[in-house]
């Protein structure tokens, strides 16, 4: 036997065969890569699981709705009927709304951050914001129940109503009895939630532009403004579309400050200030009491959708992120 | 006319410049804003049995949260210990051993996995550790956290890998080192305080999360011993004293969101300062 | 001092997690919120009484309750509505209710400028849950209230967000008193409302009324007291307007008290009797009738014992009515069906 494995060993090259592994398992270089590749093998592992059991737990309900559940205005469980329309409503008026004041708010901000201030003075400010973002989700809750309800009910609401209700195509969307809970309310407060990650991205994105670009148009007579607005920012475009992307997948995944101030109603509604529902709002709600399994599958379906959602949309986002560090934009 | 059109480029320019400006200082006053609330509302409320009490019967006034905080510490430790392997071997592999097909896969999975809705998780973590056995346990809670955990932990750990300088890996290896061996003796400890830094991080990001809490660890008004029952936690009793009517309930709620408020921003801040000092030479 | 440090650390994390095991049951439970401030009265008495018994209760909705009890992941639940047939056949196991008080559900409302009494008829009610009614000063709530000057104000409906038995007492209500309510909505512990604002159990409902200045909600009369909202009489069977309060809970309570079912689920909404408060309800304690654990059963039966000889004693100090005498009996048998 011990012939026949000389015979083997001497036929094979240095580099493959059992004994070379032997070899390299001793050194323990193959068993870390094992060992690393195994947990790094288990994220796949535990996303594939996690897509899984929501597609499987869902199943009562995507076989017995269909494509039906999304337009299904109705969300009752004393007959069973179930639909996602209120709710896919919900998550996307609120991230609309709140994009609206975000982004100008926030490019602003980062246009002030990236061109304007010295850079010390830039980098503090930065990390400042940067610690809005690490403020947890309930906290915001908290102060938009006690400031932003009462603020909206008394101030901000009739404000708007006053003034913008009137106004011809958008005036439907400022109508209406205004509580303080609403959709607007809880764009507000996503609004804050989000406009750190468009800053701290489009600051970024922004500085680094080629200060040939800047220097261009300065010598051609442009004011600073001019040179910022028409020539720089165009040129980052794409970057701070994915931030924009990546505030909105955040916004439309968000749970618990919404859940505290929409008014947790799943109607579909004109005005901004009635109350409605997102899917992370109604799932937080209504899981743990949903007595019935076709009840629990429409919510976990509800997940699904959502999950579906931040996939597209964080994928998208990486992408328009991705193009402009690498090649830049162009002015259009 | 070209001299109007100037007088209205230069005035817009200060204008649009002038209001960039107030939008960055009015994005950052909210900041302090949430902070002066916090302490205003929260700071009158911190008393001896805040920390030391349990919650007291619906309705009568006093009590404390001793149970949520140490609650969320008992979950903390629960999510680093779940959580916290795997993100740091993952990062490991993607930085030191990586093949290009696969390094993409996975890193593609992780950025997925960081951006699923935390409530997602929580149901998730609902089907794989509460139903089968069929209680809320601080376990189930763990394991929705440290799968937050885990992406934030790999994106660190690899970024932080990758930029030890290769002199450093080089020298090790001609000096006869086999591969795990710079890695575990050279390159890890050069890349130590970033990695820590990320963990502190990703531990500081879960310890605020309350959705996935709320049917996996569920709550609890007493003590929670060992690690199969249900477990109150800050976020948790946060949410549930702010909705409910009572007076006392909402100052609490504030003392605890201020508690919880100062453990996230030491954590962030502490950490960025160190790195920062600590020469690793990135801005993060 | 790196080392002696993370040694400190290990030990102070094994001292917390060996917390004392030895002996004491913790014992989970979920469910109503309606009767959640005398249930946190009794379960801290109790545990005072008897250290070694720790009964966790989280006040989730009583559509929680009976969810999380079907599923196991409790060790028994609470609602005010009563398990349907349908949902009692879902369980794996048999269910036996307790009822453990009485209550009441009123309507209380934030109106700028009305502070007193109001008096709401039935159809009023209906109207105002249905949508139809939509401002203070209609006429169907103006002439119950001969001298109220009503604002010419939107009403500003809130209701459960959650699965909840007091829903299920309130719409057991109107769709007794309300055949479009009955035909259109229905009776459960979630409906499809067709207007209003949702709160999460009592606590959020109350909360939102405190609030929302135009608003009305329905609650369970101990969460009105205490925080003290003002909120209306009803309008009974009768047709006589009754304020909620213990003597009318008793009266709602007197007919079922003859004829309780042997599984104690019954309905005392819009129950005859002059002095009868027409939203009243037992609330109960869902219990397996089989439980493994010997201590834990020993636990829960001895629970249920004080809880209706001794723990009776506080439910008027928190507004909730004392169960009728024959019931208490009835209830103590029963509990010999715990195995």
């Amino acid at each position: 036997m011990s012939t026949t494995a000389t015979t083997i060993e001497r036929a094979v090259p240095p580099q493959a065969g059992p004994r070379a592994f032997v070899h390299r398992l001793r050194d323990g270089d193959q068993i870390a890569h094992i060992i690393t590749l195994v947990f790094a093998a288990g994220i796949l592992l535990i996303t594939s699981l996690l897509v899984y059991e929501l597609w499987v737990n869902s199943h009562l309900s995507r076989s017995k709705f269909g494509w039906l559940f999304f337009w299904t205005r109705t969300w009752d469980p004393i007959f069973d009927n179930f639909g996602a329309a209120p709710f896919i409503y919900g998550t996307l008026v609120t991230a609309v709304v709140s994009l609206v004041i975000a982004v100008p708010l926030g490019l602003a901000a980062a246009i002030f951050l990236s061109e304007l201030a010295p850079r010390r003075i830039s980098d503090t400010i930065s990390f400042l914001i940067d610690l809005l973002a690490a403020v947890p989700s309930v906290i915001y809750g908290l102060l938009g129940i006690f400031i932003v309800v009462p603020l909206m009910r008394t101030t901000i609401g009739p404000i708007l109503i006053g003034t913008l209700g009137y106004v011809p195509v958008i005036g439907k969307f400022f109508k209406g009895p205004n509580y303080g809970v609403g959709f607007f309310t809880a764009g507000i407060v996503l609004a804050i939630m989000v406009v750190p990650f468009i800053i701290s991205v489009s600051r970024e994105v922004l500085l680094t532009v080629p200060r040939e670009q800047r220097e261009a148009a300065l010598a051609l007579g442009a004011t600073r403004w001019e040179a910022t607005w028409k020539v720089v920012v165009p040129w980052a475009k794409t970057g701070i579309m994915g931030s924009v992307f990546l505030a909105l997948a955040r916004a439309l995944g968000e749970t618990m400050a919404v859940t505290m101030v929409i008014g947790n109603d799943p109607k579909i509604s004109a005005s901004l200030f009635a109350p409605g529902y997102t899917i992370a709002a109604v799932i937080a709600n209504e899981f743990t009491e949903a007595t019935g399994d076709l009840y629990l599958s429409a919510l976990i379906e509800l997940g699904l959708v959502l999950f579906l959602m931040t996939f597209i949309l964080n994928g998208l986002a990486r992408l328009l992120i991705v193009a402009t560090e690498r090649g830049g934009g162009h002015p259009a | 006319m070209s001299r109007v059109l100037l007088i209205w480029r230069k005035s817009l320019n200060v204008l649009m410049l002038t209001l960039t400006g107030v939008a960055a200082l009015s994005v950052v006053s909210v900041l302090f804003l949430i902070l002066g609330y916090l302490v205003w509302n929260g700071g009158r409320s911190l008393n001896w049995d805040f920390f030391t009490q349990l919650p007291k019967p619906v309705g009568e006034t006093g009590g404390g949260m001793a149970n949520a905080i140490v609650g969320s510490l008992k979950l903390l430790l629960l999510a680093a210990l779940m959580g916290l392997p795997v993100g740091l071997m993952a990062g490991v592999y993607l930085a030191e051993f990586g093949g290009k097909t696969f390094s993409y896969v996975i890193r593609y999975t992780t950025d997925l996995l960081n951006g699923v809705p935390s409530i997602v998780i929580g149901i998730f973590a609902y089907s794989l550790a509460v139903l089968p056995v069929k209680h809320f346990s601080a376990l189930a809670g763990g394991v929705a956290l440290g799968i937050m955990v885990i992406p934030i932990t790999v994106r660190s750990t690899e970024e932080f890998l990758r930029a030890v300088p290769g002199s450093l890996r080089e020298g090790a290896m001609a000096l006869g080192a086999s591969k795990w061996r710079t890695i575990a003796t050279v390159v890890l400890p050069a890349a130590k305080g970033g990695i820590i830094t990320g963990v502190l991080l990703a531990l500081a990001r879960v310890a605020g999360e309350t959705a996935p809490l709320l049917f996996t660890a569920f709550s609890n008004r007493f003590w929670s011993p060992g690690w199969g029952q249900p477990i109150a936690s800050l976020p948790v009793m946060i949410y549930t004293y702010a909705i409910a009517p009572y007076d006392d309930w909402h100052r609490q709620a504030w003392a605890a969101g201020l508690i919880l408020l100062a453990l996230v921003l030491v954590a962030n801040v502490g950490t960025r300062l160190a790195l920062s000092r600590g020469g690793a030479g990135r801005s993060v | 001092m790196k080392r002696t440090l993370f040694v400190a650390f290990l030990l102070a994390t094994l001292a917390v997690t060996a917390q004392a095991q030895s002996g004491t049951v913790l014992l989970n439970a979920a469910g109503a919120t309606f009767p959640y401030p005398i249930y946190s009265k009794w379960f801290d008495v109790y545990h005072t009484a008897h250290p070694d018994v720790q009964i966790n209760y989280q006040s989730i909705g009583s559509g929680g309750g009976i969810r999380q009890l079907l599923a196991g992941t409790v060790d028994f639940g609470a609602s005010d509505g009563p398990m349907s047939d349908d949902q009692l056949a879902q369980a794996k196991f048999k269910i036996l209710h307790f009822p453990t008080v009485l209550g009441a559900v009123v309507p209380t409302y934030n109106i700028p400028g009305v502070s007193g009494e109001l008096n709401f008829t039935q159809k009023a009610i209906a109207g105002i849950y249905l949508g139809q009614i939509t401002k203070w000063n209609d006429p169907e709530i103006a002439k119950a209230n001969a001298g109220v000057k009503f604002p010419n104000a939107d009403i500003v409906v809130v209701h459960r967000s959650d699965g909840s038995g007091t829903t299920y007492i309130f719409t057991d209500f109107l769709s007794k008193t309300s055949d479009e309510w009955k035909n259109k909505v229905g009776k459960g512990t979630s409906v499809n409302w067709p207007v209003g604002l949702g709160g999460k159990g009592n606590e959020g409902v109350t909360g939102l009324v405190k609030q929302t200045p135009g608003s009305i909600g329905y609650i369970e009369l101990i969460y009105a007291v205490q925080n003290n909202i003002p909120y209306g009489k009803v309008q009974n069977a009768a047709g006589k307007f009754v304020k909620a309060d213990l003597a009318g809970v008793t009266a709602a309570a007197a007919g079922a008290a003859k004829d309780m079912p042997e599984d104690f689920r019954v309905s005392i909404a819009n129950a005859p009797g002059a002095t009868s408060y027409p939203i009243s309800s037992f609330t109960w304690l869902l219990i397996p009738a089989q439980i493994q654990d010997a201590k834990k059963r020993e636990d829960i039966k001895g629970f249920l014992k004080w809880m209706l000889n001794d723990g009776q004693n506080y439910n008027e100090g928190l507004s909730y009515s004392r169960l009728p005498k024959p019931v208490v009996a009835k209830e103590l048998k029963a509990i010999s069906l715990i195995q």
